[in-house]
């Protein structure tokens, strides 16, 4: 007896579909990148053990998962804005550096005694600065058609390394004893902090992030016109929706948003600006965006599962002396198993039974 | 001209691991499949390379497991763009990812080691000519291979029967279905085989240049690659050129850092990839918003035969 | 051409194929015979292709046998197909744009060295060139060459393959008259060598013409395998439709108003940046339903993207009521009271992703009775539109709220019409709005556009089909690369033939003298 497979186009998928693909690809993914990593000579059941631990083992390791679930979803919020309408924004993480360096210069140039008009000058900085950042590879884009996939990937190596360039050069803080770092943020220009924890004023920035997205995506016209572009940007184009005017605008919002991410996390967490302040969350957003479907709770839910991983990944950097990169082989696990069920999101299969012949 | 001889000589060398990464990805585009991952690849075959070498002692050896271990990695992103049909974009990210940090998981115990690798080995003859002699003659072997890699290529693709199906497979693969060829083999072949000729680059990273492994060796070299491609048309005699451009600026960056000059770090570090974008730039503008020249037409977009809407 | 028959050369039984649920063939059987022409006859969608495709070995049959040339046969690949002699030329030609002539024609090809010898392979092209009266330039990029030539190309790729049976998929769809007997020619030449030729189509003064033999097709059954002696018009189109068919549309004499689309000398640049439309100039007046004749590929699209406002012109003006709208925004060009119905409506009119009541939206959501506080879009209000909207115009969908890729051809050329032709347009633009559609959507489509002429509006009708330019149009214009050829002022007063003239580029003025009046304005207009 013969069995064919058949595939049948899959129009609708029902809710519980929805919430089990992703869970169960994500199993599938720790399952294949635990084999990798004992192919590797690491035990799995040991790194994944003692990540879990790590990460929600503890109140405190909760906590510094929330604080890294922060800058998640403010990039991922990001990220998934220019997805939206398919515009590939690899370059959150230059974005972010770029918001990071702008509320430094600001810090710097423009101190205030008072909060709130800090919290102002270093949002309104860090958005202008990451928002011209997305804006260069927009305008590149819509008017000579340069790929922004390359664009916005360079632009993240520009941005680390101008970063670089001030922490190591004129901003560097001479009491740091050689340490590239800037001065401490004076304290009106740090982000209150929450519960005793590392949590800070970004997360509500985020929530609000969050919303926003929802309402702006679902009930604005200007949400329909990059979904509109998105689905079909001819159509669009012959709806009158203007192309080239929309690119330059969402990559704009899209940076000013990672820009956003990098404040919050230089002024709300670190109080000052050192070289690699950020480990890779503008690469870890685009997973988040792709895994969450730019669904924005979903991306509540898959940044916090990004945290869990990234904090797990600095604790068996410290107990089992792994390189921190060795959590993108689970992020990379992750976004191959993602890719691979989406078969089963377009698609359903059935054995039929073969006549003979 | 006597200054710059050896500025010249290691624009090549540190073009040279750029170069197989590009010609790598000329192939798989050309055939219509995007591998972004070229980054992980590299750092896959560095390490690759430089451990199997470590532990036989034959270079050689190592060349040929980077190229293994960087088809072998390709083959999921050929599944995943090939058979399931999946965004290529976060695959090739996805590769990216997996290769950096297998690489750095892999390779940390081989930190500090050292290899004899490949060494100089002039071309008799060749090399006595001025200037063009010690410029191209005077490198390990692997350099000579990629001269001739690249004209083969060249020649494969413009003159030969399977480069010609390469060509229309990454044009019309359903035309290329039509006349009985398969067109989802045609691109695994070409995206096995491209992401083996990135890790090779990324071997001659450990075996030749450095001759020791460090984690994220590559340095971004992979990203240029991408880049690269596109600046090359797609066409692998341009890219040797693109190639030694970009060696070219990693080699003055060195230069000027080992000079003890005080021009800063960073804003050198950045020069390859400004350049990149200006090179994009200049290349794009020139063609004004019509099509590329070589951009094979159905770059990154997958291709089933039965599906009917 | 009946001669004393051995074996047939084509002999298919029980065919069956099905997708997504729906039975594309169902026991089909079919034969070619050495020497015939054998038409495939059927409306869209009546499984003419997919029949054609399974024996090209695209397609796998789910069951039923195929025997070339007496031997049982199962393709596994179109290479099979190809070596047992079958060549299939395509509604789409199945040819790679950037490569050459020779080179698409070598592509495939056979052989053990990984070399080509061109010179041999260019030598052969020119025999069969020779033998067959069929000429293009081998060196040339094959998206350089025009669509016939194209189609002489791929017709030159299955002879070079030795094919004996010979399939072609509407080929004369994007051929003037004259184009097509240049065809019909050579088909008698190929089938004078005792060859067996497929020809597929639904126009049936043609398959009156040419064929031997004719199968007629309906909703993937077969119907009836007859002489072409023993049939008639009449009787074949009541066989592929399954009822009686009234040919004409009730089309009621209007006196045209105002002009209502004025465009003159425009300008406009293709996709790859060549001139697409040259210096073209016309009018469109009120109550007058204007008919642009033309071989698909002479810049009629990119003429209809200009008059819409899509497509940036480089020179000329174009006048809505008067109102100068050249370099304006599209949109200006929709409240000016334009409405689009382009050719591709899954690539261009509709979302595919989106569901009904978003396509709807599409170019109306910027609109007052939609939107609520300015930015925000009245998705009630929309959902209420759409949902007389789909009722009015028939339109037959699982549900609002499901994508729109869901619906069939004819359903959603319906759900374009249903968006565009509300709120009394100004003018319409239709670019092939029958393509692809079966007989009673054709219908309701072709009504629907006379409907709108009658209410006053100014339409235009672009299509390659002659015999709706003629039946439909008040007046005809004809376009060839781009320019002009022609107007006429009066359709009865020009046969087929004068049009496919000016489509394959002789102006009007060239064969003007036989009436006194000058029915025609050449390259002028009123």
């Amino acid at each position: 007896m013969k069995y064919r497979v058949v595939l049948r186009r899959r129009f609708k998928t029902g809710l519980l579909f929805e919430g089990v693909l992703p869970v169960l690809s994500v199993a599938v993914a720790l399952v294949f990148a635990g084999g990798a990593l004992s192919i590797f000579g690491v035990s799995p059941v040991a790194t994944y053990r003692a990540m879990f631990r790590g990460a929600l083992g503890s109140g405190y390791g909760l906590s510094e998962v929330v604080v890294k679930t922060i800058p998640l979803v403010i990039s991922g919020i990001a990220v998934a804005l220019a997805f939206r309408m398919k515009i590939w924004n690899i370059g959150a993480e230059g974005q972010i550096y770029l918001g990071a360096l702008a509320t430094a210069a600001v810090v710097r140039y423009f101190p205030s005694g008072n909060q709130a008009v800090m919290l102002l000058t270093m949002t309104a900085g860090a958005a202008l600065a990451g928002g011209a950042w997305g804006y260069a590879a927009g305008f590149m884009k819509s008017r000579w058609n340069v790929n922004e996939v390359i664009t916005t990937l360079m632009l993240n190596y520009i941005g680390l390394h101008l970063a670089d360039y001030f922490i190591y050069g004129s901003w560097r803080d001479p009491s740091s004893l050689g340490f590239p770092m800037t001065p401490p943020f004076p304290p009106s220009a740090r982000l209150p902090q929450f519960f005793g924890t590392r949590v800070h004023l970004g997360i509500i920035a985020a929530v609000i992030l969050v919303l926003v997205f929802r309402l702006v995506i679902r009930w604005t016209r200007w949400g329909f016109e990059i979904r509109a572009i998105g689905d079909n940007p001819r159509a669009a184009v012959y709806s009158g929706i203007p192309y080239g005017r929309n690119v330059e605008l969402v990559l704009f919002i899209s940076g000013a948003i990672a820009g956003l991410a990098g404040m919050t996390e230089i002024a709300g967490l670190q109080g000052r600006l050192q070289p690699g302040f950020s480990p890779g969350y503008g690469y870890t957003a685009i997973i988040v965006a792709w895994l969450a479907r730019l669904n924005p709770w979903a991306i509540l839910v898959v940044s916090f599962f990004m945290g869990v991983l990234l904090v797990g990944g600095e604790t068996i950097q410290v107990i089992m002396r792994l390189p921190l990169a060795s959590v993108q082989v689970i992020q990379g696990c992750i976004l191959f198993s993602v890719l691979g069920f989406e078969f089963f999101r377009n698609y359903r299969v059935f054995l039929v039974r073969k006549e003979s012949g | 001209m006597e200054v710059l001889i050896p500025i010249l000589a290691a624009a090549v060398r540190s073009g040279t691991p750029i170069l197989y990464a590009t010609l790598g990805e000329i192939l798989t585009e050309r055939s219509g499949v995007q591998n972004l991952g070229l980054e992980g690849l590299m750092l896959m075959g560095a390490f690759m390379g430089f451990s199997v070498t470590h532990a036989t002692g034959n270079p050689w050896l190592g060349v040929v497991a980077a190229f293994v271990k960087g088809a072998a990695i390709s083959l999921v992103h050929a599944f995943l763009s090939v058979s399931i049909g999946a965004n290529q974009v976060v695959s090739g990210l996805a590769v990216a990812m997996f290769g950096t940090g297998a690489s750095a998981l892999l390779g940390r115990k081989m930190v500090g080691l050292t290899v004899t690798g490949f060494g100089k080995i002039p071309v008799p003859v060749l090399s006595g000519i001025p200037v063009i002699g010690p410029v191209f003659f005077d490198h390990d072997p692997l350099v000579y291979i990629s001269y001739g890699l690249a004209f083969f290529l060249y020649w494969f693709i413009f003159h030969t029967r399977p480069g010609l199906n390469l060509r229309a497979v990454g044009e019309s693969p359903i035309v290329v279905d039509a006349m009985g060829l398969s067109a989802a083999r045609l691109r695994y072949v070409y995206t096995l085989v491209g992401g083996g000729l990135a890790a090779v680059g990324g071997s001659y990273l450990s075996l030749a240049y450095t001759k020791m492994w460090s984690e994220g060796m590559s340095a971004g070299r992979g990203w240029i690659a991408v880049a690269l491609v596109i600046f090359a048309l797609w066409n692998p005699v341009r890219a040797i050129l693109g190639s030694y451009l970009f060696g070219g600026v990693g080699a003055m960056q060195l230069r000027i850092q080992a000079a003890g000059t005080s021009f800063p770090a960073p804003i050198l570090m950045m020069m390859p990839y400004i350049f990149t974008i200006l090179v994009l730039l200049v290349i794009s503008v020139k063609k004004g918003k019509g099509i590329l020249l070589g951009s094979p037409g159905a770059l990154g977009v997958p291709y089933s035969r039965e599906e009917r809407t | 051409m009946s001669t004393v028959q051995q074996e047939p050369l084509v002999t298919m039984r029980g065919i069956e194929k099905v997708f997504v649920g729906v039975r594309a063939n169902a026991e089909v059987d079919f034969d070619l015979d050495r020497g015939e022409v054998h038409t495939l006859l059927g409306e869209n969608g009546a499984g003419k292709s997919t029949l054609m495709n399974i024996l090209s070995g695209l397609y796998t049959p789910d069951s039923g046998s195929i025997a070339v040339k007496g031997l049982p046969q199962a393709f596994r690949s179109p290479r099979d197909a190809i070596r047992a002699g079958i060549g299939m030329v395509h509604q789409h030609f199945m040819l790679v744009p950037t490569l050459s002539v020779w080179e698409n024609v070598a592509l495939g090809l056979e052989g053990n060295s990984i070399l080509m010898d061109k010179d041999l392979i260019v030598k052969r092209i020119r025999d069969i060139q020779d033998r067959y009266g069929i000429h293009v330039d081998p060196m040339t990029p094959v998206w350089q060459i025009s669509i016939g030539e194209q189609q002489r190309v791929a017709i030159i790729k299955a002879l070079y393959r030795n094919a004996e049976i010979l399939i072609l998929d509407e080929p004369t769809s994007v051929l003037t008259p004259q184009e097509a007997r240049a065809l019909f020619e050579t088909i008698r030449q190929i089938t004078a060598e005792r060859h067996g030729v497929v020809f597929i189509s639904h126009k049936l003064d043609e398959v009156m013409d040419i064929s031997d033999r004719i199968t007629v097709l309906r909703k993937g059954r077969k119907v009836a395998t007859l002489p072409v002696a023993e049939v008639t018009k009449e009787s074949l189109a009541e066989m592929m439709v399954g009822r009686k068919v009234v040919f004409q549309v009730g089309k009621t004499l209007q006196n045209p108003g105002r002009v209502a689309l004025e465009a003159r000398d425009l300008v406009v640049r293709g996709d790859r940046g060549r001139t697409r439309v040259d210096h073209f100039s016309l009018d469109v007046r009120q109550k007058e339903l204007l008919g642009l004749a033309g071989v698909s590929g002479n810049g009629q699209e990119e003429l209809c993207d200009a008059l819409a406002g899509i497509r940036k012109i480089e020179a000329g003006s174009i006048k809505v009521d008067g109102y100068e709208l050249a370099g304006r925004p599209i949109r200006e060009f929709q409240k000016r009271g334009v409405s689009y119905i382009p050719a591709d409506r899954m690539g261009t009119g509709l979302v595919r992703g989106m569901n009904l009541r978003e396509n709807i939206a599409l170019r109306k959501y910027w609109r007052k009775e939609f939107t609520r506080f300015r930015f925000f879009i009245h998705w009630e209000n929309i959902a209420g539109r759409t949902g007389q909207l789909v009722e009015r115009f028939g339109v037959v969908h699982p549900g609002l709220g499901y994508p729109a890729r869901m619906l069939s051809g004819g359903n959603l050329q319906k759900l374009m019409l249903a968006r565009e032709l509300t709120d009394d347009p100004k003018v319409v633009i239709a670019v092939q709005p029958t393509w692809g559609l079966d007989v009673s959507a054709t219908l309701f489509v072709r009504e629907t556009l006379l409907e709108q002429r009658d209410k006053g509006a100014g339409v235009l009708l672009v299509s390659d089909d002659l015999e709706e330019i003629l039946s439909l149009s008040d007046r005809i214009a004809v376009i060839h690369n781009g320019r002009l050829m022609g107007l006429v002022e009066d359709p009865d007063s020009v046969t087929e033939e004068q049009l496919g003239l000016m489509m394959a580029g002789t102006c009007l003025e060239e064969f003007r003298p036989h009436s006194a009046e000058a029915p025609f304005a050449p390259g002028k207009v009123v």
